[in-house]
């Protein structure tokens, strides 16, 4: 086990794409790491570049301390769980999990217990005779994390590991991934486009976009304070609104004013925050879950708003709700009791204390 | 199948009618369409490969003259051909030059095809495809043409590869002229023409691997060799059980490589069972004992195939 360490990263593939443009990121020693973003941002790169299957164009990566860059993927002490498993096909489930120690000159004894432990804590023991074609997409998926396992290595990489499984053994082999990393807790980095994955499963989150890091962050800390428009839309589903708006003084206080003529109070706690930005236009973002419906709680923070209805989309435990406002989409999750109905003015109330103000030239979040 | 035994009862019952019925019964059976269309295929098979093989199993039990049985001392009538082939000498070294030729060739074949085909796959894909033309030519030439290629480099009086050696200071090489260096032109001709074969098909092997393999064995641990020795090899080894087969049984019934290059020759050490067949049945006029000795490939190729099949079949059901 041990720590992992990039240090100014770039990769340029033949051609000119630079997939990945000088990140640093520091991994600490049992620390569960995902790196989450939309497609073609560089992540299988990152890990690639990690697991010395792609070669650094420049920057350093760090393994426990040793720069690694020159040291080839066998000689790295790392295991990585592919995409598709890439299972050995002519192997049996066994041999597919013993390969790795075997070619490490394992004792035999050794091979085997520890084969057998791992299969015991993937629940896979009675697979061990067969051969891969004859598992399951989620048993073969136990088998490639059974080979990282038994290995017992440094670092754990996942490259989507669960992309190829149907949503509900998706979900099922996430709390498994979790459950075993509780387990052995070994350093592990984690590649999914997948944003709940990612925050179900991190201890720290690192989005990226365009081949550079966003923010790196625990789950709950991108939610509530995102550092960029990207990350704050990006985290959250569905995801947060983001509507044009005018910051505006008013006697002490500041406020919002929406298209529409909507106008909403920002919390006395943020004004200071926001002082600098009064009179400038920005984009005020709010998540639809904190667009609600209008219920007598604690009214503390909040402001009225009154929004029509386009499309209502009912889900069972919470009803969503879309509404145009001047050509910007808005979307918020209502309880599912609440009487809306396509075109008919819906009063709704915003938790303002849960709001964002993001510069709309720099796309930061103020 | 099961419609035609339940319908069977009925057809005594209505004899005027029966016959034109039960005869269309019988053209819509399912067994009896199949039969139809495997007709035109069982002809090509009975044309090409059994009558032949049934007349050749014929002719080699006849005498000379062709006028009746070859007789034979100890075995029974008809195999008099085989007895004696048995009792001579230079049968018994046509076999085992068959046997040394045909596994020394296509063990190198194999080894010199999955080198070639190794390089062109670690080659961009661009350069690929003009190294893969022409590593091809010589399996496109006409092999008798090529020999004759070959024959004139190898021919004492002219040879190219000795005026090469003695340039470089390396003694001349008989080529032709003693019994080992002639089978090793033999053995070196059928490589340059066969090689390329193997090479085309474990070039489609090897790109039908997945590369996610190799990046699972190399993080796993392995070599380059051991790469090769677990992965490339295990993922291969129908292609190359099957290419082995197929180019055994073609090396085996070699003809014009031995025909044009040595003729057999010295002293009839070089010849193999195709061009020996052809040696004793047309050129000294005794068809039916040429035709015993082509009989004696049969059993060999087809003990090699029964195991090479079985394995191909044991893998596929395994892993496919
Ligand atoms: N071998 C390659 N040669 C050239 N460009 C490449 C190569 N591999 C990846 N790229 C490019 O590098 C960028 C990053 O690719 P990468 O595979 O890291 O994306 P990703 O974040 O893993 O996306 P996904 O979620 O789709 O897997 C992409 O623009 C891709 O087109
Ligand atoms: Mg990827």
């Amino acid at each position: 086990m041990a720590q992992v360490s990039l240090r100014k990263i770039v990769k340029a593939y033949e051609g000119g794409v630079q997939a990945v443009k000088g990140i640093d990121l520091d991994i600490d020693d049992h620390e569960f790491v995902v790196l989450v973003g939309p497609s073609g941002c560089g992540k299988s790169t990152t890990l690639r570049m990690i697991a010395g299957l792609e070669e650094i164009t420049s920057g350093d990566i760090s393994i426990g301390g040793t720069v690694v860059n020159d040291i080839p993927p066998r000689d790295r002490d790392i295991a990585m769980v592919f995409q598709n498993y890439a299972l050995y096909p002519h192997m049996s489930v066994y041999d597919n999990m013993a390969f790795g120690l075997m070619l490490r000159k394992f004792p035999k004894a050794e091979i085997d217990r520890r084969v057998k432990e791992a299969a015991r804590i993937l629940d896979i023991t009675p697979l061990l005779d067969r051969k891969p074609k004859a598992l399951s997409g989620g048993q073969r998926q136990r088998v490639a994390m059974g080979r990282a396992i038994v290995r017992d290595p440094k670092v754990f990489l996942f490259d989507e590991p669960l992309s190829n499984l149907d949503a509900k053994l998706r979900v099922q082999m996430r709390t498994e991934i979790k459950k075993v990393h509780q387990t052995v807790n070994t350093t592990t980095v984690y590649v999914t486009h997948d944003q709940v994955e990612a925050m179900t499963l991190a201890d720290r989150v690192v989005v990226m976009n365009h081949g550079i890091i966003e923010q790196v962050g625990p789950p709950q800390e991108l939610y509530h304070n995102p550092a960029t428009k990207f990350v704050a839309g990006f985290i959250g589903s569905p995801s947060m609104n983001f509507i044009p708006a005018k910051v505006e003084q008013a006697s002490g206080a500041l406020r919002l004013h929406l298209p529409q003529g909507i106008v909403l109070d920002v919390p006395a706690a943020r004004t200071a925050r926001y002082q600098a930005h009064a009179g400038k236009d920005v984009l005020f973002g709010i998540r639809p879950e904190h667009l609600t419906d209008d219920k007598p709680t604690d009214k503390s923070n909040t402001a009225p708003i009154t929004l029509k209805p386009d499309v209502i989309e009912p889900m069972g435990m919470e009803t969503l709700v879309h509404f145009k406002l001047d050509g910007t989409e808005v979307s918020a999750r209502l309880d599912p009791a609440t009487p809306a109905a396509v075109g008919a003015p819906l009063s709704l109330i915003a938790h303002m204390d849960q709001m964002h103000l993001i510069d709309p030239t720099s796309d930061k979040v103020l | 199948m099961a419609a035609d035994a339940s319908t069977a009862p009925i057809m005594p019952s209505a004899p005027n009618s029966g016959r034109a019925s039960s005869l269309q019964r019988l053209a819509r059976r399912r067994s009896t369409i199949a039969v139809l269309m495997t007709i035109p295929l069982l002809v090509v098979l009975i044309g090409l490969v059994a009558y032949p093989a049934g007349y050749g199993i014929y002719l080699s039990t006849l005498n000379r003259r062709m006028t009746g049985f070859m007789e034979g001392e100890w075995l029974p009538n008809g195999l008099g051909n085989f007895e004696i082939l048995f009792e001579s000498e230079t049968f018994w070294a046509v076999a085992w030059q068959s046997c040394i030729f045909a596994i020394s060739a296509v063990i190198l074949k194999a080894l010199v095809g999955f080198w070639l085909a190794h390089m062109l796959h670690h080659i961009p894909a661009k350069g690929q495809r003009k190294w893969r033309g022409m590593l091809l030519v010589p399996w496109v030439i006409p092999p008798a043409l090529s020999t004759l290629g070959w024959w004139w480099m190898f021919d004492p009086a002219y040879s190219s590869i000795n005026w090469l050696f003695q340039v470089v200071g390396i003694p001349q090489v008989p080529w032709l002229g003693e019994k080992w260096w002639a089978r090793l032109s033999i053995i070196i001709v059928n490589v340059w023409y066969g090689a390329p074969f193997f090479m085309i098909m474990y070039l489609a092997a090897l790109k039908s691997v997945p590369e996610q393999l190799y990046e699972a064995a190399a993080i796993d641990g392995a070599t380059s060799w051991q790469r090769l020795r677990y992965v490339t090899l295990p993922m291969m080894a129908n292609i190359i059980s099957i290419t082995v087969l197929f180019s055994l049984i073609v090396t085996f019934a070699n003809y014009d490589i031995v025909r044009v290059l040595t003729n057999g020759g010295p002293r009839d050490l070089t010849h193999v069972f195709a061009s020996y067949a052809f040696q004793v049945g047309i050129l000294s006029g005794n068809i039916p004992r040429g035709a015993a000795v082509s009989l004696f490939m049969f059993p060999i190729l087809a003990i090699c195939a029964f195991f090479v099949l079985r394995g191909v079949t044991r893998r596929n059901k395994e892993q496919m």
